[in-house]
């Protein structure tokens, strides 16, 4: 600690002189805060300072003292000087090096600052499906949901009175004159795709169907799908298998596999129902019935307007929240659409 | 359809140890899906047994017991079973409530260790004094009646068996049935006879068609005399093309359907209920052909099938009287309809216990006519399913003839050596075949041979023709069979969908999603990324729903679109907002514990107007023309694409130890806004109205000064009926509209280099003067070089005069070329007060 009432040394009196130097050098040693060393520099360095008030006397000295007490004093205001510098380089990284220790925090404190949302899986699952299908060159195309009975049924080769029409169990609007349903599936966007492009065609159409069926862990009167078209020369089922197997393997992995079974849509002729093989299904590898498919009726085609006989087509179709339930091990299908955050949540963005 | 196994197996080669799940196997490859397995619940020792013994013994109780003993093996033998509480004398003590059976009577006996429904363990046990090892077993524990009281006497089934007998063969309770899903198209699938001859399709194995096992008489005279007079046939197709009636006579309708058979229905889901009806109904699901029995005492004159009268009625045999469509095709005869034709029969000409002549119709009838009848007067019935699918034409007179052997031989009936057989079955068309269309459409090079031989094995009879094309008659038990198509459908299952390979068609290059399917989920991903979490909703809601959240005004008209057949009935009409849906989703969330929720949703809404729909629709297999289907798109109600925000609570704490900022009016708004700069879109906001929202927080969402939209604060009255969170805020718009006005591309703008030049001013305005106004203002009145304008306070009260506020805006100036020297600044802030002033009467705070 500098004494504040040190004598000032005499210009010309080098012990005293070199007294004062060291005593600045210890004063600042002696500092251990920037604080103390902003004190001690001050006292040593300040207008009071010993050694300036030395340096003020010089003016009163004779021409060949004072160039020689300015070298003595210049010399030890150096020493001083450099000793303040080094001091408090030291105590500036001492404290930079405390700073950093009174920052530190409690790392997995950190509190949550715009949190995500999330996509719902339904809809991020369509766009999934939409991808394999568009890096194909496959186009999506849309359609209403309440649609004109044409659409859904006739134009598709559903009879008036034939069973099969009745099997849609549809939901009917009023008056029943308006021959308006809200479509059962799909379906009805093959015939808009078939009359909004030119040949070929080859799309896919996700959206919302209806059915009036009662709800529970399986059913959802509003539900969704999505279909396959594709309309080109020389298509067979052995195109359309290919295209469900490409399909598969992108939404189950490399081992998935496809298997068809005869069945009856009025819309494909022949008709099939698909089973996937999902290698990792919930309780091991297995067979899972996943939709319907077949080859496009003529009927179908000649309601679009396609006469040419070289013009075949495929189709098929399945549905969105069943293949969640497989692929996600979803186990009640209302959880789709009870809106509860923690659902969407668990999926985040993706699915 | 439900196929008892042993049924099959007197058709086909079904192996004797075949299970129901083999035959569900194969019947899957031909397209017959698998359903389900019903077997017996009966297992263990459960044998024929003769009372040998019956001692009634009172009990304290009140009740009677019988002690009794019971011979369980053949006279002068001993036991071979083996088992705890099995008396190797072959005599077992046994005590029995019930009292209807005598000493010598046959009886089933359930022994120690056998199992009845519902896991009902037999064991040898202590019980009034005695140890009844057994019991006499019930027709209700055999699962054979309901009566549960009635010890079956086996006398009673005409069965005289040999005690030890297996009981459960005896009575055909041990076999068992495949269930299988029957598309609609394959209306002769119902029928033993028709999946006996997929399962010989399915297997290559041997069927013998029981059609031709019945024997038709050479000739006959006819019998009771039947009239086909349809004058209005639907779709120019007779109502009826084939009536076989046969009577016969003497038939003791009382006697007791052979066990065999009844445990054959009961297997087949059909409940025996009398000879009489039990054999129709064994004649139907043998052959697929749907019989109707009529007492031919109560019949009166000659039978006439012919549509109804206009106000006819008639009492169907549920007893329930209806009034007829002069559509409906009836059986009639001089006292009017008799019978909905293929559907059901009348009460009036029913088969009793009494009858003793029974007249038996086995007829063909359109599968329209009856499909309309069936519908319309809602009467489900198995012969209604398969006249409606299409059962055989030439099937009438078989299945006729079955009918009266079965009546003859188990109800002592006798021929009266008459048929009645009039008119002309229709029989499947010719169909033109090019043999190289199935190789064209299934992608497997079948031959022509292979073509011939397997629509050959399906029943069509083929003919080669000059023009290398074949001329294919599909089986009258096919009317499914149409176009070539359908032909290739049946080689391709027959030889099997598995021999297909898989090859990957190229599409053609496509454009990917268009720019309008890109921004959609831009806007999904990006409202998901700032914290929103995405839902989906019913679309079905209330009128009051719809009325309260789908219109600004309650004088506003809005008209919806109103289901005919809802899933609940309080839910009639199709959405016109998305606000009710995700209100629902938010209420869930809040009453599953979860108070603060930012939830969103896009979907379609439903905004009819005049011209619903339309009157007529064309028909099947052709196109309209471009004029017709323009008609159809036309009456098809306005179906915009909208998006919705809901939200409540608070925000998630920034800061540990302090809550989040609680949730209001502008997170609706900024959702808005948001959506809007995800699509790069300029919306304007403006004070507005809407009654389900707070008078005073209400925004209008404006595009190019149309409105698209609201967003606000929920109107606090409702938020308290609906049982919401406070202050519940949403935002609605229309984000198919904003879409549309987003695709194009961003021309990008220098950027200046140049320093800003930042100037504050705070204006004091009447107090309707909006922030939203002011500032358009400004930026009109700075001119070029405003670079940005950011309100950063309102205030009112001391200082500023009543009925006034004071709003500060932060204004950032900047040029393009050159640094801005304080006075041009100042230049371009005095333009903008100066316009505030001219427009609004600003004046600057001093």
């Amino acid at each position: 600690m500098a004494d504040e009432h040190a004598p000032v040394p005499h210009p010309l009196d080098e012990t005293a002189v070199e007294q004062c130097v060291n005593q600045a050098i210890a004063a600042f040693d002696e500092a251990e805060t920037i604080e103390e060393l902003k004190a001690a520099r001050l006292a040593h360095t300040g207008d009071k300072s010993p050694i300036v008030l030395a340096n003020r006397q010089i003016k009163d000295l004779d021409k060949n003292q004072k160039k020689e007490a300015g070298k003595l004093l210049g010399t030890a205001r150096g020493r001083i000087q450099k000793a303040l510098g080094l001091r408090t380089e030291v105590l500036e990284a001492e404290h930079a090096a405390k700073m950093l220790v009174e920052e530190a925090v409690d790392i997995t404190a950190a509190p949550p600052r715009r949190p995500l949302g999330s996509r719902h899986p339904i809809t991020r699952l369509q766009e999934k499906v939409v991808d394999v299908f568009t890096a194909m060159g496959w186009e999506v195309a849309e359609g209403p949901e309440l649609e004109s009975e044409w659409f859904n049924f006739d134009a598709l080769n559903f009879a008036p009175d034939h069973p099969a029409r009745e099997m849609q169990d549809t939901f009917f609007v009023e008056p029943a004159e308006a021959h308006l349903v809200l479509r059962t599936h799909t379906s009805p966007v093959q015939i808009r795709a078939l009359l909004d492009r030119t040949l070929p065609v080859y799309v896919l159409a996700p959206g919302k169907v209806f059915r009036t069926d009662e709800l529970d862990a399986t059913h959802l009167p509003a539900f969704h799908q999505f279909e396959g078209l594709a309309v080109d020369r020389g298509l067979t089922m052995a195109d359309l298998k290919g295209t469900l197997e490409h399909f598969a393997r992108q939404m189950f992995g490399p081992e998935a596999a496809i298997r068809l079974r005869p069945s009856y849509f009025p819309f494909t002729e022949p008709s099939a129902e698909m089973d996937v093989w999902h290698p990792g299904a919930k309780g091991g590898p297995q067979w899972i019935e996943w939709g319907g498919c077949g080859m496009i009726n003529p009927n179908v085609l000649a309601a679009a307007g396609i006469k040419d006989p070289e013009y075949t087509g495929f189709a098929f179709g399945m549905g969105v929240e069943r293949t969640l339930m497989f692929r996600n091990d979803v186990p009640d299908m209302r959880d789709m659409i009870e809106g509860d955050v923690r659902f969407s949540a668990q999926f985040g963005m993706e699915v | 359809m439900r196929i008892p196994l042993s049924w099959i197996r007197e058709y086909t080669q079904f192996p004797a140890d075949g299970t129901a799940e083999d035959l569900m196997a194969d019947l899957v490859r031909v397209g017959l899906e698998e359903e389900e397995v019903h077997t017996g619940e009966l297992s263990g020792p459960i044998v024929v047994g003769e009372v040998l013994e019956k001692h009634p013994e009172p009990q304290s109780n009140g009740k009677t017991i019988n002690w009794c003993r019971v011979r369980v093996v053949p006279e002068g033998q001993s036991q071979t079973l083996t088992g705890e509480g099995i008396d190797p004398s072959g005599v077992q003590g046994v005590v029995c409530g019930a009292h209807n059976f005598e000493v010598g009577d046959k009886v089933v006996v359930t022994l120690p260790g056998a199992v009845l429904p519902g896991d009902f363990r037999i064991a040898a046990r202590k019980t009034y004094g005695h140890v009844s090892a057994g019991m006499i077993a019930s027709v209700k524990e055999l699962g054979i009646g309901e009566d549960h009281a009635g010890i079956l006497v086996l006398s009673t089934l005409g069965l005289d068996p040999e005690p030890g007998a297996d009981a459960l063969d005896l009575l055909g309770l041990s076999d068992s049935a495949a269930e299988i899903n029957v598309t609609p198209d394959r209306g002769y699938a119902f029928s033993i006879r028709g999946v006996a001859r997929e399962y010989s399709h399915a297997t290559g194995t041997a069927f013998t068609d029981p059609a031709e096992l019945v024997t038709l008489p050479a000739r006959a005279r006819a019998g009771h005399p039947v009239v086909l007079k349809d004058e209005a046939p639907i779709y120019d197709t007779p109502g009826c093309d084939s009536f076989v009636a046969r009577t016969v006579t003497g038939v003791d309708a009382a006697a007791p359907t052979p066990p065999w058979m009844a445990a054959r229905l009961r297997l087949a889901g059909l409940r025996p209920i009398s000879i009489a009806v039990d054999i129709s109904n064994y004649v139907m699901w043998e052959l697929g052909q749907p019989l109707h029995f009529y007492d031919a005492e109560k019949l009166t004159g000659a039978i006439e099938v012919r549509r109804a009268a206009p106000g006819e009625t008639l009492t169907t045999l549920d007893d329930k009287q209806r009034t007829l469509n002069t559509e409906d095709l009836v059986i009639a005869d001089g006292s009017g309809a008799i019978g909905l034709a293929g559907v059901m029969g009348g009460a009036s000409t029913e088969v009793t216990a009494q009858t003793s002549t029974v007249l038996i119709e086995s007829a063909h009838f359109d599968p329209i006519t009856v499909s309309r009848t069936r519908r319309r007067h809602k009467l489900p019935s198995e012969a209604a399913k398969r006249n409606e699918r299409g059962v055989d034409p030439l099937l009438p007179a078989v299945a006729a003839q079955r009918a009266v052997d079965l009546l003859i031989q188990l109800a002592g009936g006798a021929e009266t050596g008459e048929v009645t057989q009039v008119g002309n079955p229709l029989t499947p068309a010719p169909i033109s075949l090019d043999p190289t269309l199935p190789e064209r459409i299934v992608g497997v090079p079948f031959g022509v041979q292979q073509v011939t031989e397997t629509l050959t094995d399906v029943g069509c009879s083929i003919e080669a023709q000059e023009t290398g094309m074949l001329r294919a008659t599909p089986p009258s038990w096919r009317p499914d069979l149409t176009i070539p198509e359908s032909l290739v459908e049946e080689i391709a299952r027959l030889v099997g969908y598995d021999t297909i390979p898989s090859r990957l068609p190229v599409a053609p290059a496509g454009r990917g999603l268009t720019e309008a399917q890109q921004r959609r989920r831009t806007v999904f991903t990006g409202l998901a990324a700032a914290g929103y979490t995405e839902v989906l909703t019913y679309p079905f809601y209330s009128e009051e729903a719809n009325q309260l959240f789908g219109r600004a005004d309650e004088t506003d008209v809005l008209p919806m679109v109103r289901l005919a057949n809802p899933i609940a009935s309080q839910f009639p009409t199709l959405r016109t907002t998305l606000l009710p849906g995700i209100l629902d989703a938010l209420r869930r969330n809040v009453s599953r514990g979860f108070n603060d929720v930012a939830l969103f949703e896009a979907g379609s809404v439903f905004l009819p107007d005049e011209g619903l729909g339309s009157r007529e629709i064309p028909g099947l297999g052709f196109y309209p023309g471009d004029e017709v289907v323009a008609q159809l798109q036309a009456g098809i109600p306005h179906q915009p694409h909208h998006l919705a925000v809901a939200v409540a609570g608070r925000e998630p704490g920034e800061i540990i130890g302090q809550p989040g900022r609680a949730r209001d009016w502008a997170d609706a708004v900024e959702a808005a806004r948001k959506v809007a700069r995800l699509l790069g879109v300029e919306i304007e906001i403006v004070q507005g109205t809407h009654q389900a929202f707070h008078p005073g927080r209400t925004a209008h969402l404006l595009l190019k000064g149309e409105p698209i939209g609201h967003a606000g604060e929920l109107h606090p009255k409702i938020v308290e009926e609906q049982d919401l969170p406070a202050r519940t805020s949403v935002m609605e718009l229309n984000v198919g509209t904003l879409i549309d006005a987003a695709v194009g591309q961003t021309i990008a703008q220098p950027l200046s280099t140049f320093p800003p030049t930042t100037q504050d001013v705070a204006l004091v305005v009447e107090q309707p003067v909006t922030a939203g106004e002011l500032r358009q203002t400004l930026m009109e009145g700075a001119g070029e070089l405003l670079e940005h304008v950011q309100l950063f306070d309102i205030y009112s009260g001391e200082g500023i005069e009543e009925g006034k506020k004071s709003m500060a805006f932060a204004l950032r100036f900047r040029a393009a070329d050159r640094t801005l020297t304080a006075e041009e600044a100042s230049a371009a802030r005095t333009g903008a007060v100066d316009l505030a002033s001219d427009r609004h009467g600003a004046q600057q705070r001093g």
